[in-house]
């Protein structure tokens, strides 16, 4: 049998329940749903310590998608690991519903920090790491950054804090497609050599193929193992991964598909409508 | 009202206690500890202290993941740069999801003094009091203000408490002093006018109350220590007993108590208001006896104010 042949199935599945609700709301983003979905894959349905029939299970492990706008991957993992019906997410975006266009701790079980507005959910994740420290659990927080947001100041006041403080328990994911509404990272405001810095503020810094699970659990195993500081995986992605039409085009980062594309996108992913 | 004591030193004062009693009360700071009195904690309970260093923005989402993880952060810094500085972190990263953040600000109003404009923040509560969730606690005296800080751990929930610099009077009576959110508190009863004041403006109504008694001038006097959730109750009640209101507060005439006050009143029974507060406009160096002189905050000018809001009511 391949190799994770059961996480790839698991991460088409996501992409593919990604494109059906994106082209049910008719709003939302797809291209960094798309390239989050090995490394969601791997925090939910391999790595994380977790209970889905008990969300706040208060020794879970922790998960904050800092990128808020890629909900759709969380909302696609979320489901598929059964914290709530698959129905809802042919409801995203709609008025009364639960699987609001960003995520949102009150009112979706799994969702362990209300993210959207960019640069604040590593803050977040520190304040969880830290707590975890102050109350001797040995639960770990994971966070997922996108390569846009770390422009926001605010990244590196809480990059500085993480590791003043050692917090070992966390790491975090750097979804490094280089894409951003206005084009490309290094276009817009170029944030290279991203290594170095996250280097130079002192984490453990670990670089990888963000779509090839053997690496994605190889570095979560040394993140584990790795003592006295924070570590954050660089995974070097594609946006819009997996459907040919929309790899690497700034133009999908926040439009959805109409039918016909959905249609050929699910061909393409191996499913039907 | 011989007695003197800073809010900020009650602060100091609460948290200690806190920190013996409930294990979950963790505090951080942004490089201010000595001036906002976070470091009285610090002394006690090292392991419980963070400094973020300066960084507000951090300040406020790291203690918004500290209250997801079920403990109870007090995060302090100066108002200007709490509210300020990190307003978008609380609204979207506390406020939002309703997590259990106290935010404990210093050194708030125009009487930081010499530092100027720069530091001081009258728009503090008008930015707080527009976030759905925040409660908005503005104590008047040291007494007062232990009490919110205490009362304030016992609520689940976002909480903003305004602190000040310099030293104020002491009102309340600590044995048998309550606090309750959301409660106004009426100090003097009269039935010519109503003063509502908040803050370090309570002992200036009490002082411009008697003032007027001796002009033959009986005047209800009220504290509104929490801006938000507001007292409908006793503002509703003042105006319909003496028919005009008098706002005071050491902030802009624009948010915050004058404007909550307003709103009640026109969506329940419309009086004559006037509002003494710093009117639009940023504040410059000084003592605090000068400057709350120079920008209408003293006594004499609530009294004048009730003497014109007396002129402007109805037959």
């Amino acid at each position: 049998m391949e190799k994770h042949a059961e996480f790839k199935k698991i991460a088409t599945t996501l992409r593919k329940n990604i494109i059906k609700m994106l082209n049910e709301s008719g709003s939302g983003h797809p291209g960094g749903s798309l390239s989050a979905c090995e490394i969601v894959t791997a925090l939910y349905f391999k790595e994380m310590r977790i209970k889905p029939e008990q969300p706040k299970w208060e020794d879970r492990d922790r998960f904050i998608l800092s990128k808020g706008h890629a909900a759709p991957v969380l909302y696609a993992a979320l489901a598929e690991k059964g914290y709530f019906a698959k129905e809802e997410l042919m409801k995203l975006r709609k008025a009364g519903q639960m699987l609001q266009g960003h995520p949102d701790m009150k009112g979706t079980p799994g969702v362990d920090m209300s993210t959207g507005s960019l640069g604040q959910g590593l803050a977040a994740a520190n304040g969880m790491a830290l707590a975890a420290k102050l109350s001797n659990k040995d639960y770990r927080v994971y966070a997922l950054l996108g390569d846009g947001e770390v422009q926001e100041g605010m990244i590196w006041e809480a990059a500085m804090f993480a590791a003043h403080y050692k917090l070992d328990n966390l790491t975090v994911f750097l979804d490094h497609n280089g894409l951003q509404i206005d084009g490309e990272n290094k276009e817009v405001m170029n944030i290279e050599p991203i290594d170095k810095k996250w280097e130079a503020f002192g984490w453990n810094v670990i670089k990888i193929d963000g779509h090839n699970f053997e690496e994605i659990f190889e570095a979560l195993d040394k993140a584990r193992e790795t003592k006295d500081r924070p570590t954050i995986i660089i995974a070097k992605t594609v946006k819009g991964k997996g459907v040919s039409f929309m790899e690497n085009k700034v133009g999908w980062h926040g439009t959805t598909p109409n039918d016909e594309e959905t249609e050929k996108a699910l061909a393409e992913l191996g499913g039907e409508m | 009202m011989s007695k003197k004591m800073a809010t900020r030193d009650a602060y100091g004062e609460a948290l200690k206690e806190l920190g013996r009693v409930n294990k979950d009360v963790v505090v951080l700071d942004a490089d201010l500890s000595k001036s906002t009195r976070t470091n009285w904690f610090k002394e006690e309970f090292p392991e419980r202290f963070i400094n973020v260093g300066i960084a507000e923005q951090n300040l406020i989402g790291t203690a918004a993941g500290l209250a997801a993880a079920g403990k109870i952060p007090f995060a302090s810094s100066f108002a200007m740069f709490a509210t300020g500085r990190a307003y978008e972190i609380i609204r979207n990263s506390v406020a939002y999801p309703k997590l259990n953040v106290k935010i404990a600000a210093t050194h708030a109003g125009i009487t930081v003094g010499e530092d100027g404009a720069s530091h001081q923040s009258v728009e503090d509560l008008s930015l707080m009091r527009t976030i759905p969730n925040m409660v908005v606690i503005n104590p008047a005296d040291g007494v007062e203000a232990k009490a919110a800080v205490l009362e304030a751990a016992k609520y689940n929930g976002p909480v903003y408490i305004r602190l000040g610099r310099s030293k104020v009077p002491v009102i309340f009576n600590e044995d048998d002093y309550k606090f309750e959110i959301g409660k106004g508190i009426m100090l003097e009863d009269g039935t010519d006018a109503t003063i509502i004041a908040t803050g370090v403006m309570v002992s200036a109504a009490l002082e411009a109350s008697k003032k007027l008694a001796e002009e033959g001038i009986r005047v209800r006097v009220i504290n509104i220590h929490t801006i938000k959730p507001i007292d409908k109750d006793i503002i509703v009640k003042a105006a319909q007993d003496t028919g005009a209101i008098v706002t005071a507060e050491e902030h802009s005439i624009i948010g915050g108590l004058g404007s909550a006050v307003s709103e009640v009143l026109v969506e329940n029974y419309p009086v004559p208001v006037e509002k003494v507060g710093i009117k639009d406009t940023f504040g410059e160096s000084g003592n605090s006896d000068e400057l709350l002189v120079k920008y209408g905050l003293t006594a004499e000018d609530i009294v004048e104010a009730v003497k014109k809001v007396i002129s402007r009511k109805r037959g």
